[in-house]
């Protein structure tokens, strides 16, 4: 029995963290975060190269056939540097044709994804929150796409996108054939997202799309839960060097005990919440009955309490939280993306209460 | 990342859950009526818990314990399947709990021999003497005192929230016994008798209108001299001793039978004609609650984990952060509790058994949980000492400045 990380993860996490602190330092994320592309060539070849785009893919495929919970560890750093980039939907749209493609969609496909020399995104979102496969309306008229997707990541610049169809399925469309964009000018420019349009455009249903749907989606909650803990902690990491730093009436800011015990109320909400994508995570792979229940529940927690966490850390940083120039807000944009992609807290809570038999 | 406890531990809970039916059988489980089980039954118990070392497993034998490998899951087992069967895992909190280990780590062989057995067979009953009036965060700054005359400590002053001490036939405590020391220094672990001649036991009563905890005030009470835990001026660090065993496994099923009753209030409470669990706010608030009490069964498991694996450092924020973690969720769990019971919530608590045994037990009175829960902030540590622990052993936080350390 181990509920904890193995060696090989706890290195994979380290080395994912040298890459960040070697590739991007926090002047190149300021610079990015400015420019609001939100991708970064070199950092995506560079993390491509590493492995991190074919990790979750099968190994006879290219990819290094690991678990989720790797990927959510590696998921939890890429947070906590708040690395620009389309890793999310990349490992999804891995995932959905891991799970729903044909063999020849496999074939052809997920070596490039592993490679990261092709970049895939999934298109799952439509108006009215409509995230869940059974709320899809986007349709699949024997290959040909209609409707319009919302939020997609990296929308306008990914090469593959694998976009939610009406009924549940999942169609695989490449991005020459992607349609009418629309960049947003999205509040966390670490990660780009685009309104999309289809009118017949030319796609292939993967066979297999209605059982890979509420995959895709639940390690879409998994993934995002996982980035959210990882920044959380980046906020209380920079909220305390602050207070250790700052100085106001004569002391330190950390001297005062009002100080001292907001910031243990941040760590205590938070350290608690590592186990929970841990076990959502490995659920994922080796639970199936709970998947779904402690993808929501992961999702719904620590992304809320990760929203929180960057409110107080702003207050803590007095005036200079406030400004655009203060790193914080680099975080807080961050988790407020993740309380929202996929789905709200409340929304989640509500599959949680249903899944319970409430 | 393995979360089966592998065949041999399958096997071993099969065998526990097999003693339990038919050592501990459902007349007394904790949903039935406990008044039907006397002290005896459970006396009994642990004697059969005993024999099949289930029950004092890190005591050693000549003292009346099983003395068994230290082991994690087993613990682990035998604490989930004994809480889920409402069967006595130890008697006495204070006793087995408390001055057992002090005693196994700090006493000399003739206090083990003396006390140990007797403490485990449920013949001595204990009760401890820490806070004061004027001592309860700040400790150390206790003021009863022990002079030693001849081959015996005199012992004065006043304690309270002394949990059984009506019950008890003896008290151990920290007194001030080095007058000129410096404040940690000044203190000895002493053990005493009961004195009802010498002892006024008080009871102090709750806010929720139950007795559970007691005062005593001591007029040149006698105990002797070796009657003392360690050196004079030692008590402080001797006391500490008990922190070390305050992990208990199994624990983690706590929060999750709390929540479970207060699932089962909201479908048997109705709003505007349904069932509370249907409406939307109580649907979101009992998620939310679900959320936290994940995390802390995770964290439990995480805890298990480090011990089995010796992996301790991993958790040690973890641990941290565990008291105030539960007692935040504790307090929205009743708050919610109290919400849904309506105006039943204008009366008086009926059934006290809940704050009667501090904490815990079948009640579904959720007006005495309400006002139990109170406690969970203040006792065994308060919210605002573990933040000051948390941020300054957790975070790296600067100490507080104190007008006299």
């Amino acid at each position: 029995m181990h509920f904890g990380l193995t060696e090989e993860q706890t290195l994979l996490q380290h080395t994912v963290r040298e890459l960040a602190a070697g590739e991007f330092p926090p002047n190149r994320l300021r610079e990015l975060f400015d420019e609001g592309t939100g991708f970064d060539t070199d950092l995506w070849g560079r993390t491509a190269e590493m492995g991190l785009s074919g990790l979750i893919i099968p190994e006879e495929h290219g990819g290094a056939g690991l678990e989720l919970l790797d990927l959510a560890l590696v998921a939890e750093v890429i947070g906590e540097a708040a690395l620009p980039g389309p890793f999310l939907g990349h490992a999804l749209a891995s995932l959905a044709i891991t799970h729903g493609g044909s063999a020849e969609q496999k074939a052809r496909w997920l070596p490039a994804l592993a490679t990261g020399d092709v970049i895939g995104t999934v298109a799952l979102g439509e108006t009215n929150e409509a995230w869940e496969p059974e709320t899809w309306q986007t349709e699949d008229n024997g290959g040909s796409l209609t409707g319009a997707k919302r939020y997609v990541e990296y929308g306008d610049r990914a090469d593959l996108l694998i976009v939610g169809t009406a009924g549940g399925g999942l169609a695989l469309l490449e991005g020459d054939q992607r349609g009418e964009t629309d960049i947003v000018d999205g509040l966390d420019r670490t990660r780009s997202v685009t309104h999309l349009s289809f009118d017949g455009a030319p796609a292939e249903t993967l066979p297999g799309g209605k059982d890979a749907a509420p995959l895709v989606c639940d390690a879409g909650r998994i993934l995002l839960a996982a980035d959210a803990f990882g920044a959380a902690w980046k906020l209380i990491q920079l909220t305390v060097e602050y207070a250790l730093e700052r100085e106001q009436f004569g002391t330190k800011i950390a001297q005062f005990q009002s100080v001292k015990h907001q910031l243990a109320n941040l760590a205590s909400d938070c350290e608690p919440m590592r186990g929970l994508f841990w076990h959502a995570a490995h659920a994922f792979d080796h639970m199936p009955a709970a998947r779904a229940r402690e993808a929501a529940t992961a999702k719904s927690h620590i992304t809320d309490t990760a929203v929180r966490v960057g409110r107080r850390a702003v207050e803590l940083h007095g005036g200079i939280g406030f400004t655009w120039e203060c790193d914080v807000q680099f975080w807080v944009k961050r988790t407020m993306f993740d309380r929202t992609w996929l789905g709200s807290p409340r929304a989640d809570r509500e599959r949680i209460a249903q899944m319970l038999g409430w | 990342m393995d979360l089966q406890y592998g065949p041999e531990f399958d096997a071993f809970r099969a065998e526990v859950q097999a003693f339990l039916a038919s050592a501990w059988p459902d007349s007394r489980r904790a949903t039935a009526d406990t008044e039907g089980v006397t002290a005896d039954d459970q006396r009994a118990f642990v004697a059969a818990a005993l024999a099949e070392n289930y029950m004092y497993r890190s005591i050693p034998k000549r003292y009346g314990g099983s003395e068994q490998p230290f082991d994690a899951l087993r613990e682990t087992i035998i604490a989930e399947e004994f809480n889920a069967a409402g069967a006595p895992w130890r008697l006495g909190a204070q006793g087995v709990g408390m001055i057992v280990p002090t005693l196994l780590e700090a006493g000399t062989e003739w206090q083990r021999e003396k006390f140990i057995p007797d403490t485990l067979r449920g013949d001595s009953v204990w009760c401890q003497g820490y806070s004061e009036p004027g001592a309860g965060s700040d400790l150390a700054a206790l003021r009863s005192t022990a002079r030693l005359e001849g081959d015996e400590w005199v012992i004065n002053g006043h304690k309270v929230w002394t949990s059984d001490a009506a019950e008890a036939n003896y008290m151990f405590g920290m007194f001030r016994t080095e007058p000129d020391a410096p404040k940690h220094a000044g203190i000895s672990y002493l053990m005493m008798e009961m004195d009802p001649k010498r002892m006024d036991v008080r009871p102090l009563r709750q806010i929720t209108g139950a007795t559970h905890f007691y005062e005593v005030f001591f007029d040149d009470v006698r105990t002797p001299a070796d009657w003392i835990v360690g050196e004079r001026g030692q008590g402080w660090q001797i006391a500490r001793i008990n922190l070390k065993h305050e992990r208990n496994f199994g624990g983690g099923g706590i929060p999750r039978s709390r929540f479970e009753s207060l699932v089962a209030l909201a479908r048997e409470t109705r709003i505007d004609g349904r069932p509370a669990i249907e409406h939307h706010d109580v649907r979101q608030r009992l998620a939310e609650l679900e959320g936290r009490i994940r995390c802390c069964e995770t964290l439990t498991l995480r805890q298990l984990s480090a011990t089995a694996n010796d992996e301790e450092a991993d958790v040690a924020l973890g641990t941290l952060c565990n008291k105030l973690y539960n007692t935040d969720l504790g307090e929205d769990l009743v708050q919610l509790g109290y919400d849904l019971i309506g105006d039943a919530g204008l009366e008086a608590p009926e059934d006290q058994s809940w704050s009667s045994i501090g904490g815990g037990g079948p009640s579904a009175d959720w007006v005495d949980r309400f006002l139990f829960q109170l406690c969970g902030a203040i006792a065994a540590g308060s919210s605002n000492i573990q933040r000051n622990v948390i941020g300054e052993r957790g975070l790296g936080l600067p100490r507080d400045l104190r007008s006299t350390t």
